[in-house]
């Protein structure tokens, strides 16, 4: 063996790259003059000891599953798929139209019609691009940057010149229908004397994410298609050999991950505004590229990577709610673990593995 | 004699990649003014070996002395100071640059171009008449032969005052006749009283030129003969470490029908470069049509247009059905559907995916047969199954199904692809350069498996730039050069020479001096090619 052992690389660099950043965050924390065990324990009591925390983090996790998987699909086409953000915005302008337009019946049914509309709409963003790379040339990486801004753009516009009720202030739509609202944690697992997940917007599209990566990991590693894709990532010529069509992988890729990012919509606006919003992706596109690069594009490592941004994200709002610690710096904690898991891996995993090899050839 | 001290001497150099001993302990002197070749397999040491004398890998152990001295070689810039140039196998220069320009690069005498570019100027005009080195200091060298801007390769390692040369591998890409050149290039170098090390895998080479060779195995340095008191049969037997059939046993092909008919095949790359230019070849069940040429003559483009993925015009037939060269129909799923199969040139960019396990590599072109499927999803247990009995039956070592392509030697990783391929029972064989980079062994086994498929009554299409591979399997040879077939010949009433000039375009023994006759044909393919370039 000249590498090291898979589990290490799955569970060791990532365990001591959070690790590294903790530190630095510590350090930075003391550096303002707050004690960091505090800020610590104030993080995980936030966000994971009261069912109300695990509300907020779970749902939080929800987004980032959703913008993790689409980020991993198009790595593994070997496309860096930066639009995840504006995908996931005009995903969600799928979501209020047939939430406003069709009367349902029952959330389930909704839900259903919401699930293809998201999907659509998000994939149909990611579309142009995938189009202009596959047919074009152009990188898809500067298209899909720009694509976000024009999203952020249309989105304004229509919110504020088409869907925004009359009177209202806010560019944001109207209330959604009674039929349309999801069911929170709260309404599943709350009973009278034990009042779990209070007020907290987790709900039904949890599930939907969790199932998302079981769908994921069929799709990626049993069907053609997901063999396709991954060979297509690992070599374009093998590819055109084969006889598969660069142009129908980059395209069909970049549906699904469009698509991916398009369902993200459902938590943040179905599950929990109950109306469309201007900044309804708080910039969750983003950290789906963090996620995806420190869950190594497997599903397992997105949910877990998801779930650790989730906690970050909560009790950063804990932290900010009881301390002194300004929001910028729970940014820069964030941005420290992305740095570190995403672009920083590299530094532990070479000293890591040459300590393997030298275990190794003492052992041998 | 005795008392001049060698260039260069080696003492117990070793070097280990994890597990894997590169080199162990590696003794070499070699004296100044003399050619010493070194030849081994593939993965025998001989790159790492040069890598360590050339400064990029460090030896985990041993001492090298250059002109007696001990040297302490620890990247390239203290390489060149210590007199050793490289010229490598795949050339380090920037296309866009002028000759002059790529030789000063990184040896530029201040901040300003001018003088550095000036004083280049002199020294090549010395350097090129002193050893047969001329070259036009003002060309770019994208618009440069291959054997051109190996010239340049070795001026610019002569303008660092090199006085020991390390070729790798040199003539891999050139003709018989622009190796001829650069051997004569290298005789004068050596009567100048340089030292040359020419790393090979070509016998003839070493026989023609070294005065000492080193055989390597398995990373140590198995023996080190004169040249004069040596055969090939010997080096062939230390380089192996047993006795090789250099001749593949085959009886008479009993030839049928034709099955592959080709004609007036155009193919135009990217860049507007015509690529094919009207070639027609027919080839017949039961044969292999060996198709020789030096790389880069559109060898490469007819594999291509063959395999379904690349665009051309004319017409192919396959047992009389013309096939699509454009548009839908022209890809490789559908040329597989219509019974060709087809061993990629390059079995590491376009035959496997190499983080892909072996398994997932047998099924690789063909996952979509239905046989593979088992409703939505692929039948994995039934792929890793068959790769399994595939893996045995083509002695694929070690026979595990789920390690990855990219841990597999080349060898092996040639029979997962030649499995894979000949197990689809096609009509027509493509196949290119089935042994590059592959080691003796296994070479044996895959010529022996192509001349069973071929006695099977399949047509065979075999491209490689190995003219004895050529002679060795072909029932008839076709040599290419610039996208034009420059003529046929039976294997048994031709000979090297023959098909050398035919190689370099050059159709008639001419009566003058051979050489001229190949540049003159060489010239025109660079002028037609710098005229289409778009």
């Amino acid at each position: 063996m000249d590498k090291m052992p898979a589990w290490a690389d799955a569970v060791l660099v990532p365990l001591i790259s959070i690790l590294l950043a903790a530190i630095l965050s510590a350090l930075v924390i003391l550096a303002i003059g707050e004690n960091p065990v505090e800020a610590f324990n104030l993080m995980v009591e936030g966000a994971l000891m009261r069912s109300a925390g695990w509300g907020y983090t779970l749902y939080y996790t929800t987004n980032f599953i959703f913008t993790g998987l689409c980020a991993a699909v198009a790595f593994h086409a070997k496309m860096f798929n930066i639009g995840g953000e504006g995908q996931a915005m005009i995903g969600g302008l799928g979501v209020a139209l047939v939430c406003l337009f069709i009367p349902f019946p029952h959330w389930t049914v909704a839900l259903l019609v919401a699930i293809v509309a998201a999907g659509a709409f998000g994939a149909l963003w990611a579309l142009i691009p995938a189009y202009l790379q596959a047919k074009r040339g152009s990188h898809i990486v500067i298209t899909t940057i720009m694509f976000n801004f024009i999203a952020s753009a249309v989105l304004n516009y229509v919110l504020v010149n088409l869907l925004r009720p009359q009177g209202a202030m806010d560019p944001a739509t109207a209330r959604f229908p009674e039929a349309t609202q999801l069911p929170t944690f709260q309404d599943m697992f709350a009973t009278a004397d034990n009042p779990l997940f209070r007020g907290s917007p987790a709900n039904v599209t949890f599930f939907l994410a969790v199932l998302a990566c079981v769908a994921f990991w069929f799709l990626m590693w049993r069907t053609r298609l997901g063999y396709e894709i991954r060979a297509f990532g690992h070599s374009e010529s093998a590819v055109k050999y084969a006889g598969i069509s660069p142009v129908r992988i980059t395209i069909v890729a970049m549906l699904i991950s469009g698509g991916l990012a398009g369902m993200m919509a459902l938590n943040t606006t179905m599950g929990e505004a109950e109306r469309l919003v201007m900044n309804a992706t708080e910039g969750a596109g983003f950290i789906g590229i963090a996620v995806a690069l420190m869950g190594r594009s497997h599903p397992v490592g997105i949910f877990l990577a998801a779930l650790l941004f989730g906690f970050l994200y909560q009790g950063g709002a804990e932290l900010a709610l009881w301390t002194n610690i300004p929001r910028e710096l729970i940014t820069v904690i964030q941005a420290l673990v992305i740095l570190f898991t995403g672009a920083l891996d590299n530094m532990v995993r070479m000293p890591l593995e040459r300590l393997f090899v030298a275990l190794g050839r003492k052992d041998a | 004699m005795t008392d001049t001290a060698p260039a260069i001497e080696l003492k117990g150099i070793s070097k280990s990649f994890g597990p894997v001993q590169a080199n162990k302990d590696i003794a070499m002197r070699v004296m100044p003014g003399t050619i010493h070749g070194i030849i081994g397999e593939n993965g025998a040491g001989k790159s790492t070996l040069m890598s360590i004398l050339y400064g990029f890998y460090k030896a985990d152990r041993g001492e090298i002395f250059i002109g007696g001295k001990e040297a302490r070689i620890t990247d390239s810039q203290s390489a060149i100071a210590a007199g050793i140039g490289m010229v490598f196998q795949h050339f380090k220069l920037v296309q866009n640059f002028t000759v002059l320009e790529n030789i000063i690069l990184g040896a530029e005498d201040g901040p300003m171009l001018r003088p550095s570019l000036a004083r280049a100027r002199g020294v090549l005009k010395q350097l090129s008449d002193e050893y047969e080195l001329s070259v036009d200091p003002d060309q770019l060298i994208e618009n440069l032969s291959v054997g051109h801007q190996q010239r340049v390769e070795i001026l610019k390692a002569l303008y660092r005052q090199a006085d020991i040369l390390i070729l790798d591998e040199p003539t891999g890409v050139l003709t018989p006749a622009e190796a001829d050149h650069l051997f004569r290039i290298l005789d004068n170098l050596r009567s100048e009283g340089k030292t040359i090390i020419l790393i090979t895998h070509k016998l003839r080479e070493i026989m023609e030129i070294t005065d000492t060779v080193s055989v390597m195995r398995r990373g140590q340095m198995t023996a080190t003969v004169k040249t004069a008191e040596t055969s090939p049969g010997e080096l062939a037997e230390l380089m192996v470490g047993r006795k090789v059939l250099l001749q593949v046993d085959k009886s008479p092909a009993k030839v049928g029908a034709p099955i592959l008919q080709i004609e007036n095949l155009r193919h135009v790359d990217s860049h507007g470069v015509e690529r094919l230019r009207g070639v027609s070849l027919e080839v017949r069940a039961g044969e292999v049509l060996g198709i020789a040429g030096v790389a880069g003559n559109g060898q490469s483009e007819l594999l291509e247009v063959l395999g379904g993925y690349a665009d051309a015009t004319g017409s192919v037939t396959v047992n009389g059905k013309p096939l699509p060269l454009t548009g839908t129909g022209a890809d490789g799923a559908a040329r597989r559907k219509t019974g060709i199969a087809h061993v990629p040139e390059d079995r590491q960019t376009e035959g496997l995916i190499m983080p892909y396990t072996a398994w997932e590599n047998t099924v690789f072109g063909y996952h979509r047969e239905p046989e593979f499927q088992s409703g939505m999803l692929m039948d994995n247990a039934k792929i890793r199954e068959q790769a399994q009995d595939k893996m045995t039956r083509y002695d694929v070592r070690p026979p595990d199904p789920s390690l990855p392509a990219k841990a597999f030697s080349g060898g092996n990783q040639q029979k997962i692809v030649l499995a894979r391929e000949i197990e689809r029972d096609p009509d027509v064989l493509l196949i290119g350069q089935p042994t590059r980079g592959v080691d003796i062994g296994a070479i044996e086994f895959i010529h022996k498996e192509i001349i069973r498929l071929r006695d099977t009554g399949k047509a065979i299409l075999l491209v490689s730039v190995e003219l004895d591979e050529i002679f060795a399997l072909s029932d008839r040879i076709a040599v290419m050069f610039d996208g034009q077939v420059m003529g046929e010949r039976m294997p048994n009433e031709t000979d090297q020479t023959e098909l050398g000039l035919l190689m370099a375009g050059v159709t008639e023994r001419p009566g003058g001096d051979p050489i001229k006759a190949v540049d003159a044909a060489l010239e025109q393919k660079e002028q037609r090619e710098a005229s289409q370039h778009d």
